[in-house]
């Protein structure tokens, strides 16, 4: 019970990152790797203004949010739509952008190597217990779990009832059709792309509350994303959840049962076992 | 085999080639010696990376996890068989592994393969790094008598391997079927191609290939662990290294290692916190500057060339 | 029908909740060419990707001289000797037109390597109109003869069948006629041929038989003239009011 609501705490976190990765990858067709280094920026800046200025993460957010917004429009629109207009073929496109976006991930890591070196950081915010069904679990899990659902829900009413959000789906389900419908699929693209961004960044400020972070960590944190956005299917915002919270939980069981440094193989063990056997997602229809 | 005189000519000069590479330790037994295996190993890892990379345009990063388990076998193995054994074992052993991964992942879309290869080096490492610390052993000590320059030897000769093996793919049918897969897969398999038995087979090649020059490096690390053996980074040089060269031709690679190496030596000696930022940009400059490598600069002023001969 | 090359019981193919193809029956005799027609949508290519084996049926088979083909890879079923074109014509970008060719050659029904896969190249190309042309790029191409080298390549493995989907569609008239003249000659050659076809002088004078389908279903089968004059079949191509 005490593994199953850990496991959930940590699922819920990664479901917001993985929802920042598949509205990328969903809608604006780029498989973001740099993804994981947004994340860790994301927990840098929570890091230095609780440290510096006290300034509490919960806050911090609203400020990383419109950062990581502004930084990840700009990504898309110097760097990748230029990728998209000169793509002949999907499959062109998804090499250019997986070799760019390894680009963007290593001078992430490069840069923030060389502004805050390669140690660990991590603070004590909120690391009070809480008790949860006869169990006790550090507060700032809790809360960040919490904001993760708040976030991860207002999105999927976004998405399923605004105007935009109805557009963003029409291009992620058929991007040539909805260009014939009058959606303009480069401006949404572009937005579906900085979103992502900025909820990839909210959960790296969130996740900083209670895991060590360091310049380096972000490919394990998109490795992660990419597991849970193909296990759950791209563009599913329900199977990424289920998806998200069923890796946070194979992994609290194989860290606490097994060992720690295990974590990543059974999530690769998860994954290899959904590309054998259902390689279009959870809940994805076999598509011919 | 019919070989024309253009066929016999490159043979000649590849021979001659080789001849003046395998007199480098005569001359110097220290940096350069040192630089010139570096050279050796990329040249291997990466023309083998780019005669399936190339054609099918799929991006394995699993150069780390092959390569990691080459020097586990050596590792493993160097007590009790000799060293040749170990190196044929380890590309027997790295072709399976290429084999399986193929199995798993080539049938889908490149993106899948990416990931998956991606994450393979850290999956082996983490059930290595876990099967020592229950076993209680941390690393393995590579004692042998071979020295810098009888590495160099070893991989010279797996560099030849692998060009001539390149060479004869290149004129056999799976390299016909491998360019048709790399450009238009629906048609490759209504043209009667097993297109996925096809990308495994040759999948297999730069798998056996990265295991066999882990199997020869490991006594020039004395002491592996799994942190060292299957450093991610390598893959991304390899990529890097190939891709700037170009994938598309057999000796396009070479044209990528020499510079990268270099350029990556003169970083990590004076700016040894800057290498990440280099492999970053240099991805960018593949990408956005040169997306058919050097070999595309070159055939592009060789029609410029030409074309201004004709006119 | 005697002995029928190919057949098709039951074929059916749904996506999602569409149903595509329903359920359609009919054979093809040796050396018989046969038209697939009906309106857009009608599900002909899907038919036709159905006995490829470019799209796995729902229900269904398809059976070759008795054995089923149905459920194979395409690979497979060209080996065995069903070979085709595309509604958009997919010629390899990175090869000349020769090469183009050869591709169709080396691993299908009928197999050749080397001088001896060039040397039939060579000649199917000299068969469809494009002797000489060996050594273009396929950019070079006109839209014409991009569909001839498309044609070359699928013969080039000596198939039993031929499936030619839309091949005379986006040819200009003078185009046409002579894109008919040559399927006309391959058709005195005695081929099997399956032809999903909008263009009616094309059809009237190339088929022996055809099968029309509407909304996924057969609704006729018969000689050209008959099915050309058939009530439903003008209702399908016209709507209700014209019949």
């Amino acid at each position: 019970m005490d593994i199953l609501i850990t496991g959930l705490l940590l699922g819920g976190t990664y479901a917001l990152i993985a929802m920042g990765l598949n509205l990328q990858y969903g809608v604006a067709r780029i498989m973001n790797l740099a993804n994981g280094e947004i994340l860790v920026a994301g927990g840098y800046f929570a890091f230095i203004a609780y440290s510096a200025a006290q300034l509490s993460p919960l806050l911090t957010i609203f400020l990383v949010a419109p950062l990581a917004f502004a930084l990840n429009w700009l990504i898309y629109r110097i760097m990748l739509q230029p990728l998209v207009n000169r793509a002949k073929s999907r499959g062109q496109l998804e090499t250019d952008s997986i070799l760019a976006t390894f680009g963007l991930s290593f001078i992430g890591v490069g840069l923030m190597l060389s502004f805050f070196g390669g140690d660990y950081f991590s603070y004590s915010f909120m690391a009070v217990p809480v008790e949860l069904l006869g169990n006790t679990y550090g507060a700032n899990r809790v809360v960040s779990f919490v904001m993760a659902v708040l976030i991860c829900g207002a999105l999927y009413i976004w998405l399923n009832r605004s105007r935009a959000g109805l557009s963003i789906r029409a291009i992620a389900t058929a991007p040539s059709s909805a260009r014939l419908v009058g959606i303009d699929v480069k401006h949404l693209s572009a937005l579906a792309f900085a979103l992502g961004g900025a909820v990839t960044a909210v959960g790296g400020a969130l996740i900083s509350t209670y895991l060590t972070l360091d310049a380096s960590t972000g490919v394990v944190f998109t490795l992660k994303a990419l597991i849970i956005v193909i296990m759950g299917g791209v563009g599913d915002v329900r199977g990424t959840i289920v998806a998200a919270l069923l890796l946070g939980i194979l992994e609290t069981v194989v860290a606490s049962l097994l060992d720690p440094g295990l974590t990543l193989a059974a999530a690769y063990v998860m994954f290899l076992g959904i590309l054998l056997f259902r390689p279009q997602g959870l809940f994805g229809k076999k598509t011919t | 085999m019919n070989l024309t005189a253009t066929d016999i000519r490159n043979l000649i000069l590849a021979a001659g080639a080789l001849g003046v590479c395998a007199l480098l330790p005569l001359g110097d037994n220290g940096y350069w010696l040192g630089l010139g295996v570096t050279v050796a190993m990329f040249t291997v890892l990466a023309t083998s990376w780019a005669l399936f990379s190339g054609p099918t345009h799929y991006i394995s990063l699993a150069t780390a996890a092959f390569f990691g388990v080459g020097t586990y076998v050596t590792g493993l193995g160097i007590d009790s068989l000799p060293f040749w054994v170990l190196v044929g074992l380890a590309g027997i052993i790295g072709a399976v592994l290429a084999a399986l991964v193929g199995l798993a992942t080539l049938r889908l879309s490149g993106v899948y393969f990416v990931i998956f290869t991606l994450g393979l080096a850290e999956l082996v490492r983490q059930v290595i790094t876990w099967v020592q610390n229950n076993s209680g052993q941390k690393g393995l000590y590579v004692l042998t008598d071979l020295d810098e320059a009888g590495i160099y030897w070893w991989l010279l000769g797996l560099a030849t391997a692998v060009f001539l093996a390149g060479w004869l793919i290149g004129r056999s049918r799976l390299g016909f079927a491998l360019r048709i897969i790399g450009d238009d897969e629906t048609v490759a398999a209504h043209s009667g191609i097993n297109t996925a038995l096809a990308k495994v087979m040759l999948f297999m090649v730069p798998g056996a290939v990265a295991a066999m020059t882990g199997a020869i490096l490991a006594p020039r690390y004395v002491y592996i662990e799994p942190s060292l053996a299957f450093a991610p980074i390598l893959s991304f040089q390899v990529v890097i290294m190939a891709l700037l060269g170009g994938a598309s031709r057999l000796w396009g690679p070479l044209v990528g290692v020499i510079p990268f190496t270099i350029l990556l030596e003169v970083i990590s000696s004076n700016f040894p916190n800057q290498t990440t930022l280099v492999i970053g940009i240099a991805f960018l400059v593949i990408v956005y500057l040169l997306p058919k490598g050097f070999v595309g600069l070159l055939d592009k002023a060789m029609i410029r060339f030409n074309g201004r001969e004709g006119a | 029908m005697a002995n029928p090359i190919l057949s098709l019981r039951g074929v059916t193919k749904r996506f999602g909740g569409l149903v595509a193809v329903n359920a359609m029956d009919f054979d093809v005799a040796e050396r018989e060419v046969v038209g697939l027609l009906g309106p857009n949508g009608s599900g002909k290519s899907t038919t036709l990707n159905l006995v490829s084996g470019a799209l796995p049926l729902t229900a269904g088979n398809v059976t070759l001289w008795g054995s089923q083909i149905s459920g194979l890879p395409a690979q497979t079923i060209t080996r065995k000797g069903v070979s085709r074109t595309f509604q958009l014509v997919r010629l390899l970008p990175s090869m000349n037109v020769r090469e183009n060719v050869v591709a169709g050659a080396v691993f299908g029904h009928r197999r050749r390597w080397g001088r001896e896969a060039h040397d039939h190249a060579e000649q199917l190309l000299e068969r469809v109109g494009l002797g000489g042309k060996g050594d273009l790029s396929v950019g070079q191409l006109t839209y014409i003869d991009t569909k001839r080298v498309e044609l070359a390549r699928t013969l080039a493995s000596d198939p039993k069948v031929l499936l030619l989907d839309e091949w005379l569609a986006g040819l200009n008239p003078t185009e046409l006629q002579i894109g008919i003249t040559l399927i006309k000659s391959l058709r005195d050659e005695g081929r099997t041929i399956i032809l999903v076809e909008h263009v009616m002088d094309a059809i009237r004078s190339l088929c022996d038989r055809c099968v029309v389908m509407a909304a996924g279903t057969k609704i006729a089968e018969g000689t050209p003239t008959d099915v050309l004059s058939d009530k439903e079949v003008i209702r399908a191509y016209l709507g209700d009011d014209d019949a």
